[in-house]
């Protein structure tokens, strides 16, 4: 029988079907962060469990980590950071610290290190793991006490997904990004378009797309209510993979090649829901809500609001129906997180400010997913290109996604974000979200108003 | 946290707010524990609608209203989205939920709930409107779950629907067994592959 993608992983994996239930699922690879396992572990100790495969699981600190050297870690977050590390060492569980080389966003260092493999189950108590789709591997957020069950079985039981395929066919206009067609397809789909499937992205525009970009769009599957979103593993994928710390080398790269190369959906496969939309349709977004779903073309009017349903949102964002968002004032800037935090996001981010200055009135948080795209961004003199512009390069972290840090937009402040979520007070309490690509955020920060960034490129 | 279910009959919150994502039930800034204690995250449960910047309790939402209370959060659709923090799950059984009955629940949110000994009720779209109705013309409106039967019942109404639950979550519900029983004794029997 014909296969999709997901249908392989998911087959491969499987230890038992238990009837009338979930399945149970052989997990390869689980990742920690400090925020989401604490508890999980003391569950661990609780019932005198070990860890049962402790190699195929690594750890790091991301969401609290302070993203300028000098300010210390909160008295919270330093306890969260401290129970990590004492339970990696309590259980023998690999640590990226912070500082170290090593260290970055989870989502941005799994793909990067070679951790996150073709045809990998890749769980972390983290809604988006679904980034690490992008290399072909079936990634799934869970919560702490489904991190638990991975600790103490290399397993997790689930209940199977539906399949959907995302196709997108033609090519991007200039200045659309990934980040443009993820918010373009929820803002078709709603928040909750794809709960309860599994997503496959296919189609020429996903197929000309860098891995970054695979990985900005895999990443906010989850802002769909899709928990997975795969995309096939190819050239593009392999290329990326070569050579990376974890990846496999000489005679095992080859064995694997030979088994990632048929990861893809048979012709003939079927899935449950199939959506396609056109590239050429896709122009540079925002969002003006308070959910992801909630987005225009960054030239667009906000929709009449006919049933009132937007009235909550709108009254928090201090906008109104059928307002053109161009030319508002922004207060501050955030490139960066498990969405935008990568090598080629600066790149774009640096293309607009290149020559251009930073505007007074905005502050700028420009905050590299992971040490090794920082080492990147230096290596490749972007530093010094933000620099010219008056922005400054910060230390990684998850920082102002989701605020757990010193990176806080104050109550009533505006912020163009390349994050993933615009949730009411996300990005600080009575902070005001407006989600973007890195184009879109960085003609804002020279502008200091929503600007449309095809007029700068 | 461990314990069995079998059908609870209760007045209801009722909040019937659709999107109600996990930051809203608890927000980020409260995730900075590292225990599980349910007085804190129940405390904190839907903290910045609840409270006021001040920290005085807001009196306009359901929580505040001393006319609303019971074991059962009744909610719009799409509840739980967003973030995967089990946080979420721990503050409403913290607070004292044990049923949340919504139209749609979102997975991640879901399964939280379950291994947290809540136990989601999806109903329809009319029942649950229906719902809200009833409440709302009397605060006392009790609802009845019966998680043998899987039915849901206004009891203003006499209205009753079938709700979903695979046998294997109600046999652990009832039974107050969790998912992490099941995979260690599995592991005896069950091989999984090699690294």
């Amino acid at each position: 029988m014909p296969k999709t993608l997901f249908d392989k992983i998911w087959d491969s994996h499987v230890v038992q079907e238990i009837p009338d239930g979930p399945t149970q699922l052989y997990i390869d690879r689980l990742y920690c962060h400090e925020v989401t396992t604490p508890q999980a572990f003391d569950e661990m100790r609780a019932r005198g469990l070990k860890c049962l495969r402790p190699k195929q699981i690594f750890a790091m600190p991301d969401h609290n980590v302070q993203t300028t050297a000098a300010a210390p870690l909160s008295a919270e977050g330093a306890v969260q950071v401290e129970a990590l590390r004492r339970n990696c060492q309590e259980f023998g569980i690999t640590l990226f610290d912070i500082g170290t080389k090593d260290n970055g966003i989870i989502h941005v260092v799994g793909p990067e290190k070679g951790l996150s493999l073709p045809g990998m189950t890749i769980m972390c108590g983290d809604s988006h793991t679904s980034t690490h789709g992008a290399v072909g591997a079936l990634a799934m957020g869970i919560g702490t006490s489904e991190v638990a069950q991975v600790l103490a079985s290399q397993c997790i039981l689930q209940q199977k997904p539906k399949t959907m395929r995302i196709s997108i066919e033609g090519q991007l206009p200039k200045g659309t990004t990934a980040k443009d067609v993820a918010l373009y397809i929820m803002a078709q789909m709603t928040t909750a378009g794809a709960t309860g499937y599994a997503v496959e992205y296919a189609g020429s525009a996903i197929r000309s797309m860098s891995m970054e970009g695979r990985l900005t769009l895999s990443n906010l599957t989850i802002e769909m209510g899709s928990r997975a979103g795969l995309i096939a593993p190819d050239e593009t994928t392999f290329e990326y993979l070569r050579g990376r710390e974890y990846a496999p080398k000489g005679e095992a790269w080859d064995k694997a090649m030979a088994n990632w190369k048929t990861l893809q959906s048979d012709a003939d496969a079927v899935f449950d829901k199939e959506v396609s939309f056109r590239a050429e349709d896709i122009a540079p977004r925002i969002t003006y809500g308070t959910n992801p779903g909630m987005g225009i073309a960054v030239d667009e009017q906000i929709p009449e609001d006919t049933d009132g349903g937007m009235a909550g949102a709108l009254a928090y964002m201090g906008f109104r129906p059928e307002q053109r968002l161009l030319g508002t004032p922004v207060d501050y800037v955030f490139l960066g997180a498990c969405t935008n935090g990568r090598i080629e996001d600066f790149r774009a981010f640096a293309s607009v400010v290149k020559g251009r200055r930073k505007a007074d009135s905005v502050v700028a948080w420009l905050v590299p997913g992971s040490w090794a795209v920082r080492q990147q961004i230096i290596d490749e003199g972007i530093d010094k290109v933000l620099q010219a512009a008056g922005f400054e390069l910060r230390l990684p972290s998850c920082s102002a996604c989701l605020a757990m840090n010193d990176d806080k937009v104050p109550a009533g402040k505006l912020c163009v974000s390349t994050s993933n979520r615009n949730f009411k007070g996300r990005q600080g309490p009575g902070s005001r979200t407006i989600l973007a690509s890195p184009l879109t955020a960085a003609a804002a920060a020279v502008t200091g108003v929503i600007t449309d960034p095809r007029t700068l490129l | 946290m461990k314990q069995k279910f079998n059908i609870i009959t209760s007045t209801c919150v009722p909040l019937p707010m659709e999107n109600v994502d996990t930051d809203q039930i608890i927000p980020a800034r409260f995730l900075k524990a590292t225990t599980r204690e349910e007085k804190f995250f129940g405390e904190n449960l839907f903290c910045d609608l609840r409270y006021n910047a001040d920290g005085t309790p807001n009196p306009d939402f359901v929580l505040n209203k001393p006319e609303y209370s019971g074991c059962i959060l009744v909610a719009g659709k799409n509840f739980g989205s967003g973030s995967s923090r089990e946080h979420a799950a721990w503050a409403i059984a913290g607070y004292g939920f044990r049923v949340v009955i919504s139209s749609f629940f979102a997975d991640i949110h879901k399964n939280n709930e379950l291994n947290n000994f809540v136990l989601p009720v999806t109903v329809s779209e009319d029942f649950l409107a229906e719902l809200f109705g009833s409440i709302n013309e009397n605060p006392k409106t009790e609802v009845c779950v019966n998680l043998p039967e899987q039915t849901v019942t206004n009891l203003a109404t006499g209205r009753s629907e079938h709700f979903p639950i695979n046998g294997f979550k109600k046999h652990c519900l009832m039974n107050g067994l969790d998912d992490i029983d099941f995979l260690i004794e599995s592991l005896a029997t069950h091989p999984i592959p090699r690294p």
